[in-house]
């Protein structure tokens, strides 16, 4: 007896993605703006959908999807952000890019997809969920068509992703090859008794090697992060805002699950491989960072530097560091939004986005600046803000696993970046602005900014509730 | 009523009604700034007075539940030793209003900078939770980089220029800097105590290994060092007090220089007693370097303000001093000497800050006779000087003098240096005082007056403070006396057992 109710926001999210795309076609040119409205629409409704369902639990096709409340969490998460993405897009869309059909329709597919990570309960699930997400940025990152760049970050991305995906399935059919099964659990009992009897076999390491690689590349750490830089600078703003937070957090949710689920036997193996990847994501992240003159770059190896962060949770996987993982994702999400919606509403308004064409942007429109140095001081990590707390609750989570040594790392980083992030506060506040005019900003910018901000500052200073939000979406992972 | 709270709140509540004026009320937003200003005041000074040094523990204790997942609450408490460092806020945040009264160029975004800055020091004052001393601790230093970057004035003679820029962005770094060994240190002692709490008062319950308090007791000391200006990490001090903006210098130079001392008397000291007793020997070496050198550096300025920057590096220098005896008169006069720098060094901040609203240059070299023509200014500067140099009947001789007993006592040598540094404080002092203020007028300063009266209350206030304190320490002292005793029995122990 399948029970298709236990899906019902993906199977809303798929239809309505359709719905979308086949709108497009009746919508007159001058009316395509109600599309973006459609979308925006459809992703609260999947949220509500997602909350009013979520004490329908259970497995569908004998486990293939697990519905419980690590889902739900990722089924509200996942829309929201994609829902700053679409607001953010709106004016973007309308001013840069055709065909906003397939756009739109393109994002409710990738939220799919994205559900689909977290949800997956075997790897081929979690393969294809992955793919459909990869396929959607593929178009999405070289929307743009008349712009080069646009095109050199599609043409990168496609090759290097096709690469790492091939790198993820290899190493999935060698973990098959051993397991002789493809869901988590299997896979934990069938590594159980091979662990406790052979030890680590050949065929093991190269699993968890290629494992790595290809999921190292959807989470952009190093070293599987020479796409980022390139595919942030030329993809739309609002694209990368989703490479940057949803698709991330997707690849987290993932790995998450996946770890703990199916590769905790092993824990010890990968731990060390992973904390390494920890401390050069974090630590090449942000000394690039530092000598970058463009935003998006900018933006790109902060967030290289922020997965070094989170795969620290991953060092030493239990159930505070796991929560720890997911509040920072949050946090680090509601942040990095901000920053690109600030960076949308300037490209919008100027056409810019070096950091020096930022100069004294506090005085030719101070809301804006404020945001952005807000979602800056955030990714630093400074108090009052979300990144304060969500860093802090990390730390502490990897010191209490008895990592110090790796948040003595962490913390030294933290304070190169904000380096990097005061240049471009200082560039907004100090430095004098060419042209003096002041700024107009469209409603909608100020309303989902404001709506954003919120949420960065009620994590910082009452992250109570979304504490407990997390911890109870990772207890079913089942971690000590 | 919960006046620890209030205490940090009121400024964040008077940043946000300042927040919601359009920026071309400026009388309304100074007014409420000043309002805000007073009622802090008020309440510093309420909380003290009402202090009871007879009982023991924690006063006027509030507990809130934030985080219990994390074993986080917003606990706060003040005993002997926090309780005049929140009357020290109180008065210098009132008097740098007052000061900073003509401020003109975008005075809303700097009187919301500023109050985010006081409610931070507040709360890092009175907090008994280490999560909240250090998120408050960072609170504070969020608000320099722009106060200095954007209010700030560059120096520039020649062959020695420092751009607001450079002294803002130094002082950040800097400060963020000496927070990361802090937080390990926080971390390190949260997991070792297997309590899972931040709750200092039920850290404090545990006795940490030997070993683990000798390895993480200089991660305190360092950290939190470096914004008290402990030598060799105190670069930063002089440069940032230069470039920003008086209220700022006050309140910084003031206030925050403080709040490191305070964090290695509450979180070192307190929580890890046996690591103090075996590193204080190297506090007083650094310390003592502290003095000398930062009395030598302030002899050869040639501005009036690096001259202030180099002597409050001097004076830090004395309270590590005093802190470095671990005996209880050293702890207390380390205490009331924080009280007493932190009075005098505003002052001399709010005297430079309106001379150099009207000549626009600092340069000592030009100057000469300004008495004639300011001498409200001149007379507050002396006593800021007095004070300074120890001269008895102002609070810095009660403070400096228990400072070099304690030394002489337990490090006899350091004891000599000390007295030394205090000699060379003299002279650059009343050298100072007699090339800014007396000899002839020059005709270049013909135009000079004096300071406007709202200025002259501002200093008024921490002139009053000053004597007040020097003729009459007895009850201040009775209060950080009560503060120091449960600190003194835990050095005891640690001693013992060590």
């Amino acid at each position: 007896m399948i029970n298709l109710s236990l899906i019902t926001p993906e199977l809303f999210l798929a239809i309505s993605a359709f719905v979308v795309l086949v709108g497009d076609l009746f919508l007159p040119r001058e009316s395509k703006r109600a599309l973006a409205a459609i979308t925006a629409l459809v992703l609260v409704l999947a949220v509500v959908i997602s909350v009013s369902g979520s004490d329908i639990q259970g497995f569908l096709y004998n486990g293939m999807v697990i519905v419980d409340d690590y889902t739900t969490f990722f089924r509200i998460l996942f829309p929201l952000m994609s829902l700053s993405v679409v607001l953010m897009s709106v004016d973007f869309v309308h001013q840069r890019l055709r065909y906003p059909g397939e756009y739109y329709s393109l994002i409710l597919f990738a939220t799919l997809a994205m559900i689909g990570m977290a949800e997956a309960g075997e790897i081929i699930t979690a393969y294809i969920s992955l793919e459909l997400l990869n396929f959607c940025l593929y178009v999405l990152v070289s929307y743009a068509r008349d712009n080069p760049k646009s095109n050199e970050a599609g043409l990168k991305y496609i090759i290097l992703s096709a690469f790492a995906s091939a790198l993820l399935l290899y190493g999935f059919s060698f973990l098959y090859g051993i397991a002789g099964t493809t869901s988590y659990v299997g896979i934990a009992q069938a590594l159980e008794t091979l662990i406790t009897t052979n030890g680590l076999s050949g065929g093991l390491v190269m699993a968890l090697v290629l494992i790595t690689a290809g999921l190292g590349f959807k989470v952009a750490a190093v070293p599987f992060h020479m796409w980022t830089p390139d595919v942030y600078e030329g993809a739309p703003i609002p694209v990368t805002a989703l490479i940057s937070v949803a698709s991330k957090a997707a690849g987290f949710a993932l790995l998450l699950r996946f770890f703990s689920g199916a590769l905790a036997p092993v824990a010890a193996e990968w731990g060390i491989v992973v904390a390494v990847i920890a401390v050069v994501s974090m630590t090449i992240g942000n000394l690039v960072a530092i000598q970058q003159h463009n935003m998006m770059r900018l933006l790109a190896y902060s967030s290289i530097s922020q997965v070094g962060y989170l795969l620290i949770g991953l060092v030493a996987l239990n159930s505070f560091t796991a929560s720890a993982v997911l509040l920072h994702v949050a946090g680090y999400g509601a942040s990095n939004l901000v920053a690109f919606m600030c960076a949308t509403a300037y490209f919008n308004l100027t056409g810019k986005d070096e950091i020096s064409d930022y100069a004294g942007l506090a005085e030719r429109a101070p809301f804006l600046a404020l945001s952005m140095t807000i979602a800056l001081f955030s990714l630093a990590g400074l108090p009052f803000f979300a990144g304060f707390v969500t860093k802090f609750y990390l730390f502490t989570a990897a010191a209490n696993s008895g990592l110090l040594w790796l948040v003595a790392i962490a913390v030294t980083n933290s304070l190169i970046s904000l380096y990097y992030y005061i240049q471009v506060v200082r560039q907004m506040y100090i430095s004098q602005p060419q042209d003096m005019s002041r700024l107009p900003m469209p409603a909608l910018t100020v309303g989902t900014l404001i709506v954003l901000l919120a949420a960065v500052i009620l994590i910082g200073v009452y992250p109570a509730p979304v504490v407990t939000a997390v911890e109870g979406a990772v207890r079913v992972l089942g971690l000590s | 009523m919960p006046i620890l709270s209030l205490t940090i709140f009121l400024p964040v509540l008077g940043a946000l009604a300042i927040m919601a004026m359009p920026s071309t009320w400026d009388r309304a937003i100074k007014r409420t700034a000043l309002l805000t200003a007073f009622c802090s005041l008020a309440l510093s000074l309420y909380q003290f007075l009402i202090f009871n040094p007879s009982l023991p523990g924690y006063q006027l204790e509030e507990r809130y539940k934030w985080l219990p997942q994390l074993g986080v609450s917003l606990h706060l408490g003040v005993d002997g030793i926090s309780s005049p460092m929140v009357l020290l806020t109180g008065i210098v945040i009132f008097s740098a209003v007052l000061i900073s009264w003509k401020t003109s160029y975008r005075a809303k975004d700097y009187f919301i900078l500023l109050f985010f800055l006081v409610a931070g020091v507040y709360g890092t004052f009175e907090s008994l939770d280490l999560f909240f001393f250090f998120f408050f601790y960072e609170l504070a230093v969020i608000p320099m980089y722009p106060l200095i970057g954007i209010w700030g004035s560059s120096s520039d003679f020649g062959n020695f220029a420092r751009t607001k820029e450079y002294g803002a962005l130094k002082l950040t770094i800097y400060l963020v800097a000496g927070s990361v060994p802090v937080w390990l240190a926080l971390l390190a002692m949260y997991v070792q105590s297997g309590t899972g709490s931040f709750d200092i008062l039920i850290l404090q319950e545990v006795s940490f290994p030997t070993e683990f308090q000798n390895f993480f007791f200089p991660l305190i000391l360092i950290g939190f060092g470096v914004l008290a200006g402990l030598w060799p990490f105190h670069t930063w001090s002089p440069d940032g007090h230069v470039a920003a903006p008086t209220a700022v210098s006050m309140l910084h130079a003031g206030v925050l220089m403080k709040l490191g001392a305070y964090g290695i008397i509450r979180v070192g000291i307190l929580l890890l007693p046996q690591g103090a007793v075996t590193w204080m020997p190297l506090l007083i070496v650094l310390a003592t370097v502290n003095v000398i050198y930062g009395a030598i550096s302030a002899l050869g300025q040639k501005d009036l303000k690096y001259v202030i920057g180099y002597s409050s590096v001097s004076h830090m220098g004395y309270v590590l001093m005093g802190m470095a005896t671990l005996l209880p008169i050293g702890l207390s006069a380390a205490v009331l000497q924080m009280f007493s720098h932190g009075i005098m060094t505003a002052l001399f901040f709010a005297a430079v800050g309106v001379i150099y609203d009207q000549a626009h240059t600092r340069e000592i070299a030009v100057f000469g006779g300004l008495a004639r023509r300011m001498g409200v200014v001149a007379a507050f500067f002396a006593v800021a000087g007095l004070t300074s140099l120890g001269l008895p009947g102002f609070s810095g001789f009660v403070a400096e003098f228990l400072i070099f007993v304690a030394t002489f006592e337990k490090y006899p040598v350091f004891g000599v240096l000390g007295v030394i540094g205090a000699a060379i404080t003299a002279v650059y002092i009343l050298r100072l005082i007699a090339t800014v203020f007396f000899g002839p007028l020059n005709e270049r300063w013909s135009q000079m007056q004096d300071a406007p009266l709202i200025q002259g209350i501002g200093m008024a206030i921490l002139v009053f403070t000053l004597l007040f304190i020097g003729l009459y320490p007895s009850p201040v002292m009775a209060v950080i006396n009560s503060g120091v005793a449960p600190l003194i029995l835990r050095i005891g122990l640690a001693a013992g057992a060590g």
